[in-house]
This record gives structure tokens, C-alpha cells and sequence, in this order.
């Protein structure tokens, strides 16, 4: 079980005060993009082994959208921020790299 | 191209060894009489069901996978293709994957045509499976209902049903007094859902996952294939836009054709490969209960309030329900997903709220965006993928299996797998099952 802390209302719960979203910083595409683009942007995923960036949104709480990173193999939450960003902030990054050295960010299609 | 003309060529040659070596199989072949010769010796001549070689150099096709799905893929490549130089990498134990670990559910009662042909397909070859394979995969065709619990879910069903008749799969849809019938123990006057009907496949039912596997691997290793277990694949070896080989933790080894059939995994062999796909990897739970004496002889799916239960001959009530929402690679799952699922069920089947739960377990299904299958041509010439069965794969393993064989012995999919292209993608083409059962099925 989860337990994610809201980087809005600083609220920490557990998995069912929240609702998953899907994979974050997915770059969008839509009319006159080609068609690789745009089925990449609504179907394909980077569905890792390891560090996940992904949303969530607070829906028994404060209602807002926000993003985390998490482990897909450990389940470990390495810190949740705003989802008003198209890459995580450094703190996250520096947070993962302490726990798994030699990950790197990777620019999401 | 190339390489379909060597196979081509040599195919007379392959077919002659493979029958040999279902011969070789025969003579020991599973029966009474076996069972009476070994009671008389003490059980001393009972031989390993398949070997464990080193891996060879090379071969001529390679199949990610040792679960129900690539097992299937291997013997049909021997049985239908004559293809028999044939590894089958496993990187922990065979049938130890999602094989292991489902509701052991059978039945074809989908409503998008390429889906119905295939899982029926599947459920045709289910039938025969344990005289083809001679290992008894325990097959009870004891029938399956989806419970229609709102108005929009019988409109939905009789559709099905309907659909069903057109495809040629034997369906139909019931009353609530039937599904009493059927299933003396439901509760049908529920406050919140009642039962409204059903759809009725009565030769869908349940058969043992272990032995399928089981089977599948005596077969191939009969045939001459090597099943090669701990063995983790780490690379895939490319020249020139096509696939030449596979690294492993045992080496590298040397492929014409390579299937990949890792269900929860398909995603990171395919990042090997340099190509992404549209998969995510969940978690799936189920549950068994104590065994308790015969109470309920059907398979039961209740899809409004998403939980599902059989009774196993052991006893144990098996008890199946819903995914969790995010991506997960550890076997294991939420708990509140298993509280909601057994809420669902005692609602559904009062007799059952005492009962104590004896295991619990997950497993990482790969899901797609319309909730079915991909069996597929991938970027890279000569690989192939099967995956994206979710949470419903293992009643489509011989019809898979099926597909996957003739799509990597002739280098293009067969008229089973050719609606399961990952191109439906691209062009919006979808098999929406989904929508169809209302939730992951």
C-alpha cells in the first residue's frame, strides 16, 4: 500500500485517498502532428522497470492534480511536486539519485 | 525472408524428426497402464517430464518465456510448422508467472469478432487438450455466467449473446430464476444489484494452469526443444535492423526468429529491442478460501461489482477481482483491492462470509489501451511479440499459441492473429473489448 503525500494541501495518506493517473510529462501531440506522434503521445508507454514518473490526483482530499516518483519494483515513493512542470524539479531528481545512483532523467516522448 | 526459405526448405526434414520425437514420447506415454506397471516397481521408473539442457550456440527460432503463452507458441512451431530447433528461455521457473497465479477461467464469450475467434479457438482446443498432449490438464467444462446486475448490463449481454451466435460461439443469455438454478447459493434479490440474468457459455468451466504448462513443456522436450530455465534474457542482438541473437545470464546465444511471449515483462525486453509499446504493467490479485464441500459446480463473474469465484475440486473457493491503478512490477498488490473484491462476493454469495482466506497473491499483467491482445510483427525484422493479454490470458493460451507459431513459422500473421497487429494503434483500428465487458476481463 502507498502512502503519498499531497504537494498541495501537505496532506499524507494512503492509496485510496487517491486516484492514479497515468504516466507523467507525456509530451502532447494533436491536429497536423503525424500519426507515429500522436498514436506515441495517446498509447505508448515507457512502462519501466524502476524509477516512474507519474500522476495522481487527490480526489478525497484536496482535489488537485499532482505528480510523483516512485520505484515500479520496490514501490518506494522517492517525493511528490507540482504538476505544473514538464520535467521534475531538481530536489526529486537529486532524491532518486541518492537512492538509485546512475539513473538518469530521460526526456519522455 | 531468408530465413522463411531455409525453414521452407528444410521443413520435410523437421516434420520427419518432430513426429520422431512424438514417438520417442509415446513410448512413454502417460496412461493406466503406466500407472500399473510403475505401482508394481515401486514408482522407480517415472522419467523427468521434460530435460534441462545447457543452452546450444544456436537455433533456429527462440521464444521468450516459459509460461503458458510461449510454451503453447513452441509446440504449435513443432506440431504445425515442423520447426523443432527451438529454445525457450525462462528467467525464473517454468509456468511461474502470471500461468501460476490466474483463476484458471475459460470461455469465448467475446463480442468483438477477432476476439471471439480466437478465444474460441482457444476453448476448442482446451477440449482435446489432454489426450493431444497426454497429460491430464484436469479440462471441466462446467459452464461460466456473467452476471447481468443493471439494465445497461443485460442490454449489453443480450448483444453479446447475439453476437456470439453470428461468430459461432455457443451462448446465451438467461433469466435471474436459471442463474438461481445454476447457482443455488447467489443471492438474486441483492438491494443494490440484483440478478437480472446472465450470459451463459456452458462449455466454458476451469482446468488445472500448472498442468498446461506442464504439458505444453513434455511435449516440446519430446520434440527435441530446449526449455531453458533461470535463464534471464539481458539484450537483444540486432544487425542491420534484424534480430540475430539474444544475451543471457547463460551467454549469448544465436536465433533466426525470435518470439518474445513475457506478458508482465514486454515492455522491458522491447526496450531492449529499441522499440516502445502500448502496455502497461499492473498489478492482479486472487484469492482462495479454505476448502469447503461442493457448493457451487459453475464459474461465476459478477462484473457491476467486479469480483469472480469458481470452486476448485480441492474445495478452495477461487476468488478473483480487480487491478490496481498503478504501474507496478512486484507481484504484489493493494489490499483494498482485495477487501473490495470479497465485500463484492459476500454481497453476491451470503454462505461465504465466514470463510477464512488461505492464500492471497499477484501478478504483473500487461495491459493495453483497449484491453486486448497484441500479437505482432515488431520494428525489428525477424522478432516477434505476443502480450497485452491482461487480466484474461491464460484461457487464450492454445489459441495464442496457435497464432503466435504460424505468424513466426511464415513470417506473417495468419488470419488469427492478423486483426492483432500493433498497427491497430496507429490507425484507430481497436478491438475494444474494454467497453465491451465494462471492466478489464
Amino acid at each position: 500500500m502507498l502512502i503519498l503525500t499531497c504537494p498541495y494541501c501537505g496532506v499524507s495518506g494512503e492509496e485510496t485517498e487517491f486516484h492514479a493517473g497515468g504516466e507523467a510529462h507525456l509530451k502532447r501531440f494533436g491536429p497536423g502532428s503525424s500519426d507515429a506522434d500522436f498514436e506515441s503521445y495517446l498509447f505508448h508507454r515507457e512502462n519501466p522497470k524502476g524509477v516512474h514518473f507519474e500522476r495522481w490526483r487527490h480526489v478525497s482530499g484536496c482535489g488537485k492534480w499532482f505528480h510523483a516518483a516512485r520505484c515500479t519494483t520496490t514501490l518506494e515513493v522517492f517525493g511528490t511536486y507540482t504538476a505544473q512542470t514538464s520535467e521534475p524539479p531538481q530536489s526529486i531528481k537529486d532524491a532518486i539519485t541518492a537512492k538509485r545512483p546512475g539513473w538518469t532523467w530521460r526526456d519522455f516522448a | 525472408m531468408v530465413v522463411g526459405q531455409i525453414f521452407d526448405r528444410s521443413i520435410t526434414n523437421r516434420a520427419r524428426r518432430a513426429m520422431k520425437g512424438i514417438r520417442r514420447m509415446s513410448m512413454k506415454r502417460y496412461s493406466v497402464f503406466a500407472i500399473a506397471r510403475e505401482a508394481a516397481r515401486y514408482h522407480s521408473g517415472w522419467e523427468r517430464a521434460w530435460k534441462s539442457p545447457q543452452p546450444k550456440k544456436r537455433y533456429d527460432a527462440i521464444i521468450i518465456g516459459a509460461g503458458g503463452h510461449g510454451l503453447a507458441t513452441a509446440y504449435y512451431l513443432g506440431k504445425n510448422h515442423g520447426i523443432t530447433n527451438v529454445a525457450i528461455l525462462e528467467k525464473g521457473w517454468l509456468g511461474g508467472g502470471n500461468t501460476g497465479r490466474n483463476t484458471t477461467i475459460i470461455r469465448s464469450n467475446y463480442l468483438q469478432d477477432p476476439s471471439a475467434a480466437i478465444y474460441e479457438k482457444a476453448r476448442s482446443l482446451y477440449e482435446t487438450m489432454s489426450q493431444d498432449l497426454n497429460m491430464n490438464v484436469m479440462f471441466s467444462p462446467r459452464g461460466v455466467i456473467m452476471l447481468a446486475q443493471t439494465e445497461h448490463e443485460v442490454r449489453g449481454y443480450e448483444r453479446t449473446a447475439h453476437a456470439n451466435a453470428l461468430q459461432g460461439v455457443k451462448t446465451e443469455f438467461i433469466g435471474p430464476e436459471r442463474v438461481k438454478e445454476l447457482v443455488p447459493i447467489i443471492n438474486i434479490d441483492g438491494p443494490r444489484y440484483p440478478v437480472l440474468g446472465g450470459l451463459w457459455q456452458a462449455r466454458g468451466g476451469t482446468a488445472r494452469h500448472d498442468a498446461v504448462a506442464w504439458g505444453y513443456a513434455r511435449a516440446c522436450s519430446a520434440m527435441g526443444m530446449d526449455i531453458i530455465q533461470q535463464c534471464e534474457v539481458t539484450g537483444v542482438r540486432r544487425d542491420g535492423g534484424k534480430v540475430v541473437g539474444v544475451d543471457t545470464t547463460k551467454g549469448a546465444i544465436e536465433c533466426n526468429k525470435l518470439g518474445v511471449v513475457v506478458a508482465g515483462h514486454s515492455g522491458v525486453i522491447s526496450e531492449m529491442a529499441g522499440f516502445r509499446l502500448p502496455i502497461e504493467s499492473v498489478a492482479l490479485q486472487a484469492l482462495v478460501s479454505e476448502p469447503i464441500k461442493p457448493c457451487m459446480d459453475v464459474v461465476v463473474m459478477a462484473n457491476t461489482v467486479h469480483g469472480y469465484m469458481s470452486q476448485s475440486d480441492k474445495g478452495e473457493m477461487v476468488i478473483g477481482g480487480g487491478t490496481d491503478g498503478f504501474n507496478n512490477y512486484t507481484q504484489r498488490g493493494s489490499f483494498h483491492h482485495v477487501e473490495e473484491t470479497v465485500r463484492a462476493l459476500i454481497e453476491t454469495f451470503p454462505i461465504i462470509s465466514r470463510l477464512k482466506m488461505l492464500r492471497q497473491w499477484g501478478g504483473i499483467v500487461d495491459v493495453t489501451g483497449d484491453r486486448s491482445p497484441i500479437i505482432s510483427k515488431t520494428p525489428v525484422d525477424g522478432m516477434f511479440i505476443n502480450c497485452g493479454w491482461g487480466t484474461g490470458g491464460f484461457k487464450a493460451i492454445p489459441g495464442s499459441g496457435w497464432a503466435m507459431a504460424e505468424m513466426i513459422a511464415k513470417g506473417e500473421p495468419g488470419a488469427l492473429a492478423a486483426e492483432f497487429g500493433m498497427d491497430r494503434f496507429v490507425e484507430g483500428r481497436f478491438i475494444d473489448e474494454s467497453v465491451a465487458a465494462g471492466v478489464a476481463h
